[in-house]
């Protein structure tokens, strides 16, 4: 495990134990999803219990990958100073097939980003302690 | 329709801008010792406090050297102001308490606030998730609902330019705000991006300063020297589930909400309204606020405000002062000090003229609704 995060590392996610297993999906290319084995909807982000009933019966399951961009924006202003040369980024909010909502961004697209747009997950793998979840046009 | 039960009898300000030699205890001082001028009290007749954003509560009556009966600290979130003045109003109906100081204090332009990076903690918590991608910061939030409220709807970058530029016209008349200078459509344009589809002058100004009101039951408020004026609906609603994510219908649930209740309580309806004070952190906010209040339909507010209903002299002038995005970001606080000054007659060449009632509204995860009044009822 690397704790080195000091202006020149990007910020790495702050893996709480119910988001455990979608961070570990990903590490094998898989977008995992916790249901509510009560009332069979799934959530995002990863909770001790189900949103919409409160069970704490959840099972994750493999998501389809596919999703619709809700919004998007394009990040101007150096807010990380690791972000420095990436500026202006992307960051993408996708609607997934199955229902929640995930933020990410978008890459190998043709320029033109819009909302409604349908896109499929992809997996970045970072280093090799971390994986992350991107999306490209579908 | 209820008669009144509070009003305001004293409100204070401070210069805006960048006030290095105050803290964020000097500015809520300055700004009270305004406020009880005004109300022609003195700092013993305060019998309730609530202190917003200035650190610590024991601190600042001790430099007051009040002793209230009841006190109370809330956090430097913008939706705080109405939370406050919500709780004042149900202190003195109630009873409770007599006199009901707020005081604000804000230092950050001095202290180096700053919204976004590493720091940020703005939202849900979400941040775990966010950072990794890039994604912080209030201002970002807005731009995802901004964008998608553009793709749902066609609402353009020219439309909200709108918000913007009628504001600091406001601006322009008011001698205590911090930017002044008009600005036109290809200023607008053309100044930076922060973060697609937000532009800098989307964004309010960090300032340092403070801000005071002094509230007290309605029947008491005839007994100081300036006109009273009421309190005549107050309502808040949260909006905290599902909140990492924009909501899906831009807060509108939650506003028709507090419209509803506070212009229920109010008996009055969105003809009545002589001015509009609409909580600008970003421009965004402002549209989604007009269309959650009722004051244009569902995804018109960009060509509502395009016809130019915000400007002194029209429909519904809006954050005459200039706003947070060209007044000083003041987190609510200075728009209600606005709502009561129009109110009395006392804003100079900004004054809209035959002020009855003013609605202050705030478009957040806690969304509220105030309707100020010259009549009790
Ligand atoms: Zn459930």
């Amino acid at each position: 495990m690397s704790f080195k995060q000091g202006i020149t590392a990007k910020p790495r996610p702050r893996i709480t134990p119910d988001h455990q297993p979608l961070w570990d999906g990903f590490k094998v290319h898989k977008l995992m999803l916790p249901y509510c084995e009560e009332c069979g909807k799934p959530h995002l982000p990863p909770g001790p219990v189900c949103p919409y009933c409160l069970s704490d019966r959840l099972d994750w399951r493999e998501a389809s990958g596919c999703g619709t961009i809700s919004t998007w924006v394009e990040v101007h202003k150096v807010w990380f100073p690791a972000f420095a040369d990436d500026v202006p980024y992307n960051v993408i909010q996708v609607e997934l097939a199955e229902g929640p909502r995930i933020t990410a961004n978008l890459i190998d697209f043709g320029g033109k980003i819009e909302v409604g747009q349908k896109v499929q997950a992809t997996f970045d793998d970072v280093d090799e302690d971390l994986t992350m979840l991107r999306f490209k046009p579908a | 329709m209820a008669k009144a039960q509070a009003a305001v009898v004293g409100v204070g300000t401070t210069a805006y801008g960048r006030l290095p030699d105050y803290d964020a205890y000097d500015l809520g001082m300055w700004a009270l010792t305004e406020a009880l001028g005004d109300a022609g009290l003195k700092f013993e007749d305060i019998d309730g406090v609530i202190i917003n954003r200035i650190p610590d509560y024991q601190r600042f009556c001790e430099i007051a050297g009040i002793d209230p009966q009841y006190v109370t600290i809330t956090p430097g979130h913008g939706r705080f102001a109405a939370i406050c003045i919500d709780t004042a109003i149900s202190l003195v109906a109630s009873g409770r308490c007599k006199t009901v100081a707020l005081v604000y204090g804000n230092n950050g332009r001095s202290a180096g606030a700053s919204y976004g990076g590493p720091e940020d903690s703005y939202g849900s918590g979400a941040n775990g998730l966010w950072f990794p991608y890039g994604m912080t910061s209030p201002g970002a939030f807005h731009a995802l609902m901004m964008r998608r409220h553009m793709g749902l709807y066609g609402t353009t970058p020219e439309q909200i330019a709108q918000v913007s530029m009628t504001f600091r016209n406001h601006a322009a008349l008011n001698p205590q705000a911090v930017m002044r200078e008009p600005f036109n459509l290809d200023t607008y344009l053309d100044a930076r991006m922060i973060c697609d589809p937000l532009r800098l002058l989307d964004y309010c100004l960090i300032n340092d300063g403070g801000v005071a009101i002094i509230i007290t039951a309605a029947e008491r408020a005839r007994d100081f020297p300036k006109p009273p004026v009421y309190l005549r609906g107050a309502a808040l609603q949260t909006v905290f589930a599902d909140s990492m994510f924009p909501p899906e219908d831009f807060w509108r649930g939650a506003m028709k909400k507090v419209t509803d209740r506070s212009f229920g309580d109010a008996g009055l309806s969105h003809a009545d309204m002589s001015a509009l004070m609409i909580y600008d952190n970003f421009t965004p906010t402002v549209l989604f606020s007009l269309e959650g209040c009722g004051y244009c339909g569902e995804g018109e507010s960009g060509p509502f405000v395009a016809e130019g209903h915000l400007a002194l002299g029209a429909k519904f002038p809006t954050n005459t002062s200039g706003g947070h995005l060209s007044e000083s970001y003041m987190q609510g606080w200075a728009l209600n000090v606005e709502a009561v000054r129009q109110l009395r007659g006392e804003c100079g060449e900004r004054q809209v003229s035959e002020a009855a009632n003013v609605h202050y509204c705030a478009a957040a995860p806690v969304c509220s609704s105030i309707v100020y009044s010259r009549d009790a009822s």
